[in-house]
């Protein structure tokens, strides 16, 4: 195996492990569309960094964290709705981020690369930062992972029994831009939802406990982007798309697969 | 020392005040109920104690450690979210497999520790969520409207358990009731709400009126009461106090 391969499926592997829980929270609490605005915004993170001339990943992580912070707050005052807010922030952040790449004339940007990831472009130092940020991340969630919890269900009674929602919160929005800041390279800004949800959504057919969904998603996601990669270099087609088409693929799968083992157990059961 | 005491709390939002001057106090062993009709600031009145919300007048003490066990008005689980009975016990707190067994058996919902909650009757959810309130022994319980969808016979033998539970943890209670006719007999102080507190007091003294032994007889006091809700006063649509006459008993002190 060629060392790009192997640094591309090691960092690809590292992602999907961290994107299975953090996926399940962001099926449970309904927020594809905010992971999607702050995907988006990750572009102009991109942009901002090569101005300023600072780190990549900071800048990311500065303007995801940002413009989620930023939402948080327009909820609050409630003069738009949750989903218009999100078209505006989402959109604006996106064509802010392209607006200023046409800017800098100085630079070559592959924007393809960008929007839906390049395996060649991942470096040593990539996966190094992916696997620290999983490992940070990973720990966080372990401990985080009861009151995390309570406040998916109900932010209520988690803060009535002893929790503190906000704070929560903001841990959880910060690990989100993290993933965000790494995932960039290998599914691009504009599918890295799609890796959050799909194999979530798939764990969901078999799981019965909320950690058996996490982990499930894990393993359904390592498996996507094992085949996705694959395909990428079969097809020479971007490694973003390739590996949500894989994920897409195993959905369809289990969907099939859950029809049948509940119409074996119905009819064991007589239904 | 009470487990709570509420002096004149108000919670205003978006310039409106949705409740004012609540005082009110729970006691360990006690049960508070808060009665009033829709929108009357019950349920505000509830997360308030608990901490949830803020208060924008007055003050709210709790006693220090307190251990809240918290049966909301509304818990939709989303289904996309698979939690069983038993990972529901272990929500907020890490009780022992024997302990979840124990409390799903007092409950009477053992035979659903594996069941999905989202697959549960209103009658079962509303025991699996007291179930999960109870597991973290509190030293005070609130409830609201804890027989939301569950049938008559059903209402009772769970308010049977309330006061079992009561009796076994030692525990305050706040619960609220939706419906303005069926109170507990042992419920130990009774405190109408409509935006302000009516009327509080024993629903004994309710309870003893001639009126109430007219219509139910005095057996039925052990059991259930009607709380016959005296007012001297009435609302205008936007809330302002009417006074009117009639007797006062122990009502009604808008200063």
């Amino acid at each position: 195996m060629d060392d790009f391969i192997l640094r591309a499926m090691l960092a690809g592997t590292g992602l999907a492990l961290v994107a299975g829980p953090l996926g399940c929270f962001v099926v449970w609490r309904r927020m594809a569309y905010f992971g999607d605005t702050m995907s988006h915004s990750a572009l102009l993170g991109v942009a901002l960094a090569f101005m300023l001339n600072i780190n990549l990943m900071l800048g990311v992580l500065a303007v995801t964290i940002t413009v989620s912070l930023c939402l948080l707050f327009l909820q609050k005052r409630g003069s738009l709705s949750t989903d218009a807010l999100l078209g505006l922030l989402s959109h604006s952040a996106l064509a802010l981020g392209m607006v200023l790449i046409a800017f800098m004339s100085n630079i070559r940007f592959d924007l393809l690369s960008l929007l839906f990831g390049d395996i060649l472009a991942v470096g040593m130092e990539d996966v190094v930062a992916i696997y620290a940020c999983a490992a940070v991340i990973l720990g966080l969630m372990y401990f985080l992972w009861r009151p995390l919890l309570a406040s998916t269900v109900n932010r209520e009674l988690a803060e009535a029994e002893g929790f503190n929602p906000d704070v929560t919160q903001l841990i959880f929005m910060v690990m989100m831009a993290a993933i965000i800041a790494i995932a960039m390279k290998i599914v691009g800004v504009l599918l890295i939802t799609a890796l959050l949800i799909i194999p979530a959504a798939t764990a969901r057919w078999f799981a019965k406990t909320p950690e058996q969904m996490a982990v499930l998603s894990s393993l359904i996601g390592i498996a996507s982007v094992v085949l996705g990669l694959e395909g990428s270099l079969q097809f020479d087609s971007a490694s973003g798309p390739s590996i949500v088409v894989a994920s897409l693929c195993l959905f369809l799968l289990s969907l099939f697969a859950s029809r049948l083992i509940t119409g074996v157990l119905g009819k064991e059961q007589g239904l | 020392m009470h487990l709570i005491e509420m002096d004149k709390v108000g919670i205003k939002r978006q310039g409106r005040w949705l409740i004012q001057n609540v005082s009110l106090t729970v006691n360990a062993g006690e049960i508070v109920t808060l009665i009033g009709p829709n929108g009357a600031g019950k349920s505000t009145t509830a997360k308030t104690a608990l901490g949830v919300l803020k208060a924008d007048a007055g003050s709210i003490r709790r006693k220090a450690n307190l251990t809240v066990g918290y049966v909301p008005q509304k818990l939709a689980v989303d289904w996309t979210m698979p939690l069983t009975v038993r990972r529901l016990m272990s929500l907020t707190a890490k009780p022992a497999k024997a302990e979840i067994e124990a409390v799903l058996e007092k409950t009477g919902i053992s035979h659903l520790i594996n069941a999905n909650v989202q697959q549960l009757s209103g009658g079962e959810y509303q025991r699996a969520l007291l179930a999960r309130a109870i597991l973290r022994r509190p030293d005070l319980l609130v409830l609201d409207e804890p027989v939301q969808g569950v049938d008559y016979s059903g209402e009772i033998a769970l308010y049977n358990l309330i006061l079992k539970i009561r009796e076994e943890l030692n525990c305050g209670i706040l619960l609220i009731s939706h419906d303005l006719h069926v109170v507990m007999a042992q419920t130990d102080t009774v405190v109408c709400l409509n935006g302000h507190v009516c009327c509080s007091g024993e629903p004994q003294q309710v309870a003893a009126s001639e009126a109430y032994k007219q219509l139910f007889g005095e057996a039925a006091s052990n059991s259930l009461a009607i709380y016959h809700h005296h007012h001297d006063h009435s609302h205008l649509a936007d809330g302002t106090i009417i006074p009117s006459k009639g007797d006062h008993g122990d009502c009604c002190n808008h200063g």
